[in-house]
C-alpha cells in the first residue's frame, strides 16, 4: 500500500526540497561538472597553457602500469575493508547483543566498541603507525622479538595490511551500532518461541536474526564501500603515504598525489571521473541485484 | 543610556582603528609565504621585521604556509585565483615548474632592473645561482636557504680503530678500506646516507662530472632525457649493493630518516646535508665528528669536479603595482647584505648566497671555531661548474625522485641488481618528462 501526501499548493514541495537541492547542486553537481571539464583539459599548474585534449587524458591513465596497479590496490583494499568491517562488527554486535539480553553486561562492551569511531582517520593512522613503526613501534618490536620481522615501509604486502586493518578498525563501531539496534528490533517473542522449540543461540541467529538483519546489512556495505573509496584517505596518508612502492596508493590517494604533488591537474580530475563512475557503478549494481534479496520488514 | 554610551564608546574605537588602519595602508604591505617552520621560521619573522624597523615605506609579511609542497600548491592556487603572494619560497625540485610558467613569475633580473635597484649578479656564489638561472645565466630566482650534501664523520670511533681523526677517506676505495677497519674495531657498519637520490645519484654525477640528464641537465629545454642508467652511477649503485650485504654501507631510509645510525654510532660516517650540521652537532654526544668532502672515485676522469646544491629559492609572482615590486626589490637587495647573510648563514648552517657574506663569516672567525662548517662552500665551488654540475631542471622532479627512492630500496633490499633497477628508474622518469613536456608544449 502506498502514502501519498497532497499539498495543498504545488509550491510548497519544491520549496521543501530547495535547501537540499541547493546543497547537492553547490557541493556536488558544480564540482563534479568541474572535474567533468577538467579532465577533458591538459593544463599546466598555473593555468596559463591550457589545451583541449579530448579524452587523451583517460587514454593515458589507462595505459599507466601505476594507474592500473592503483585499482587493483584499491580492490583489494575496499572489498577486504568492506568485508572484515561488517563481519567483525556483525560477531561482536550478535555478542554483545546475546549479553544485552541475557544480564545486562552488554552497556559496557557497547560503550567501548563506539568509541573508535569518534577518532578522526588521520589520528587512527597515526595511531597504528605508532605501534607498527619499525623504529619505534611496540606491537613491531614484539613481532621481532617472535622472529617475524615487520618493516611496513620496505615490505608492500606489510604495508596493505596495515593500512587495512586500520581502516577496519575505525570503522568497526560504526557497522557495529547500527547491527546491534537491528539486532535489538528484533521482536523477542521470535526468539523466544524458536528458543522453545530448541533452537540454541547459533541456530537462532542464522535462520532469524541475520535475515531479519538484511536491510541494515544492505546499507551497511552501501556505506561501507563508500567509506573505504572515499574517507580512508586520512588513513593512508597518515601511515605509508601510499607506499612502499605504490603498494597502498589507492585510487583518492592518487587523485590527491596527481593533483596536489604532482600538479597534473588534467590527470587528476580524470582520476575523479573514474572514482566517481566507479562508486556510482557500484552502488547502482547493488541496489539492482542485492536489495532484491533484502526484506524490508 | 548605558547601550548609548557603549555604542559611542565603540564608534571612538571604530574612528581610531580606522584612522591607525589609514597609517599602516600608507605602507605597501609586501607578502611572503614561506615553508620554514619551528626555528628556521622565527628567523624568517626576524629578517623581516629587522627589515620593516629599517625603513617605512614597505612592510614585509612573512606567511607560513606548511611545507615546501603545501606552499607551493598554496601559492599556485593563490595565483589562479587572482591573489598571488609577492614573494614565495619554492624547493629546488619545483624550479622547472616555476621557470616553465613564463606569464607567473617575474624574473629577479629584470625585477631588479624594473624597480631600479643596484644589482651585481657577480656578486652572488655561482655555484649556488647557477641552480636558479637561465641557460644564458640570467637569475630568475633569489637563493634563499641552499645547501649540499658533505661527508660527517665519528673521529673518535676512527682514532679507536686506529685510523686518523684528521684524515676523512677522500675516495670511495680508500672509505671502503676504512670501514673494513671500523668494522674490525667493532662499529657495526661503515657509513649510511640521507635523502639517497639526491646525495648518490643526483650529487654523485656532479662531483664526478657525469651528466643525469641530456640538454645540460635540462636548463637546454624541456625535451631532456635521463642518462644516469648509462654512466658511472651503474657501478657505484652496484657497489652500494653489495656493500649492503657485508654492512660497509647500511640503509637508514629516506630524507634523514638515517641518522640515529650515526648518531648511535652504528654506522661511523653519515653523508648527509651540510645544514643538518644544527642537527648533527645536537645530538652528537659521545663522541667528536669531523666534517669533510663527499668521496670520489679516482679512475673518473674529471672527479672531484663540484656539488651541486638544495633547498629552495624565492619566487616573485605576477600580479602586483610597481610600486609593490620596488619594495620587492628593495627587499631582495637587503636580504642579499653580507651582514644579514653572515647571520643567516651562521645561525642555521645554510650556505651564504654571497661571496661577501662569506668572507665576512671568514674575518669574524665563524670558521675557526666550528671548524668544518666551510667544507660545504668549498665543495661547492671547488671547480667552475660545468654543464653536469651547474644544476638539475628536470620537470615533475619530485615524482622523479620518489620513482629513485623506489627503485633504489629495490637494490637495497637484493630484489633487483642496479643496471635493471636504474633503468626502470629512467623509463618511469622520462615518462614523467615527456608529459611534463606535454603539459608546456
Amino acid at each position: 500500500m502506498e502514502r501519498r501526501v497532497v499539498y495543498r499548493q504545488r509550491w510548497l514541495p519544491y520549496l521543501l526540497l530547495l535547501p537540499q537541492l541547493a546543497i547537492t547542486l553547490v557541493f556536488f553537481i558544480w564540482p563534479a561538472s568541474q572535474a567533468l571539464w577538467q579532465s577533458l583539459l591538459m593544463e599546466d599548474p598555473f593555468g596559463l597553457a591550457t589545451q583541449f585534449v579530448g579524452l587523451r587524458n583517460f587514454a593515458r591513465l589507462l595505459a599507466d602500469p601505476e594507474y592500473l596497479n592503483s585499482l587493483k590496490v584499491t580492490a583489494i583494499f575496499s572489498s577486504a575493508v568492506a568485508f572484515s568491517g561488517l563481519l567483525i562488527a556483525l560477531v561482536l554486535a550478535a555478542m554483545v547483543d546475546f549479553g544485552l539480553r541475557a544480564a545486562g553486561i552488554g552497556q559496557l562492551y557497547k560503550t567501548l566498541l563506539v568509541w573508535p569511531y569518534a577518532v578522526a582517520p588521520v589520528l587512527a593512522g597515526v595511531l597504528w603507525l605508532f605501534m607498527f613503526s619499525p623504529a619505534i613501534g611496540i606491537l613491531a618490536w614484539l613481532l621481532g622479538q617472535m622472529g617475524y620481522e615487520w618493516n611496513h615501509q620496505l615490505n608492500g604486502g606489510q604495508a596493505l595490511f596495515l593500512v587495512i586493518v586500520a581502516a577496519t578498525w575505525k570503522q568497526i563501531s560504526y557497522n557495529f551500532l547500527f547491527f546491534l539496534a537491528g539486532m535489538q528490533a528484533i521482536p523477542r517473542s521470535l526468539l523466544e518461541a524458536a528458543a522453545i522449540d530448541g533452537a540454541g543461540p547459533v541456530k537462532r541467529f542464522v535462520t532469524i536474526v541475520f535475515p531479519l538483519l538484511s536491510p541494515t546489512s544492505f546499507f551497511l556495505l552501501v556505506v561501507n564501500l563508500v567509506y573505504a573509496f572515499f574517507d580512508t584517505f586520512g588513513i593512508v596518508h597518515a601511515i605509508t603515504d601510499g607506499g612502499p612502492a605504490q603498494a597502498t596508493s589507492i585510487l583518492v590517494y592518487k587523485v590527491f598525489r596527481d593533483g596536489f604533488i604532482a600538479l597534473d591537474l588534467g590527470s587528476s580530475a580524470a582520476q575523479s571521473v573514474i572514482l566517481m563512475a566507479i562508486v556510482i557503478t557500484l552502488t547502482f549494481l547493488q541496489f539492482r541485484y542485492i536489495e532484491r534479496r533484502v526484506q524490508y520488514a | 543610556m548605558i547601550t548609548r554610551r557603549g555604542l559611542l564608546c565603540g564608534t571612538t574605537a571604530a574612528v581610531a582603528l580606522a584612522a591607525g588602519l589609514k597609517r599602516a595602508r600608507a605602507q605597501t604591505t609586501i607578502e611572503w609565504w614561506h615553508a620554514m617552520g619551528g626555528a628556521l621560521g622565527e628567523r624568517v619573522e626576524k629578517i623581516a621585521a629587522d627589515f620593516n624597523a629599517m625603513q617605512n615605506e614597505f612592510q614585509v609579511k612573512p606567511v607560513y604556509k606548511g611545507n615546501y609542497t603545501e606552499t607551493m600548491t598554496a601559492a599556485i592556487a593563490a595565483f589562479r585565483a587572482g591573489q598571488p603572494p609577492h614573494i614565495v619560497q619554492i624547493f629546488e625540485v619545483g624550479t622547472a615548474t616555476m621557470m616553465a610558467a613564463k606569464g607567473a613569475v617575474y624574473p629577479v633580473y629584470q625585477l631588479m632592473a624594473d624597480a631600479g635597484e643596484p644589482f651585481d649578479q657577480n656578486a652572488y656564489l655561482q655555484a649556488v645561482i647557477g641552480y636558479y638561472t637561465t641557460p644564458e645565466g640570467r637569475m630568475l630566482s633569489m637563493p634563499f636557504n641552499s645547501s649540499t650534501p658533505v661527508l660527517y664523520y665519528n673521529k673518535t670511533a676512527f682514532a679507536k680503530a686506529g685510523l686518523d681523526p684528521e684524515r676523512p677517506p677522500k675516495t670511495w676505495p680508500e672509505l671502503v678500506e676504512y670501514a673494513g677497519k671500523l668494522q674490525a674495531a667493532g662499529i657495526p657498519c661503515g657509513f649510511t646516507t640521507g635523502w639517497q637520490s639526491w646525495v648518490q645519484i643526483e650529487n654523485f654525477s656532479a662531483w664526478h662530472n657525469l651528466p643525469l640528464g641530456t640538454k645540460q641537465n635540462g636548463f637546454g629545454g624541456l625535451d631532456t632525457e635521463l642518462v644516469f642508467n648509462k654512466t658511472y652511477v651503474v657501478q657505484h649503485i652496484a657497489n652500494m649493493g653489495e656493500w649492503q650485504k657485508t654492512k660497509v654501507f647500511n640503509y637508514g631510509g629516506r630524507r634523514g630518516d638515517s641518522a640515529p645510525l650515526f648518531y648511535n654510532q652504528e654506522c661511523a660516517m653519515y653523508m648527509q646535508s651540510s645544514a643538518a650540521y644544527a642537527g648533527v652537532k645536537a645530538n652528537v654526544k659521545d663522541f667528536e665528528f669531523g666534517i669533510a668532502f663527499l668521496p670520489y672515485y679516482p679512475d673518473v676522469e674529471g672527479a672531484p669536479q663540484n656539488t651541486i646544491i638544495g633547498g629552495a629559492s624565492l619566487w616573485v609572482l605576477q600580479g602586483h603595482s610597481d610600486e609593490d615590486y620596488r619594495g620587492v626589490a628593495k627587499f631582495f637587495s637587503y636580504l642579499s647584505s653580507p651582514e644579514v647573510q653572515a647571520w643567516w648563514h651562521q645561525e642555521t648552517g645554510y650556505l651564504p648566497i654571497t661571496t661577501a657574506a662569506y668572507d665576512l663569516t671568514r674575518e669574524q672567525g665563524f670558521y675557526e671555531k666550528n671548524p668544518g662548517t666551510d667544507t660545504a662552500i668549498k665543495q661547492l665551488n671547488f671547480k667552475p661548474p660545468t654543464e653536469n654540475s651547474k644544476g638539475l631542471r628536470f620537470g615533475n622532479f619530485v615524482q622523479i625522485r620518489d620513482i629513485i627512492n623506489e627503485e633504489l630500496e629495490a637494490v637495497w633490499a637484493g630484489e633487483k641488481t642496479a643496471q635493471a633497477a636504474l633503468d626502470s628508474a629512467v623509463a618511469r622518469g622520462n615518462r614523467l618528462l615527456r608529459q611534463f613536456e606535454a603539459q608546456y608544449g
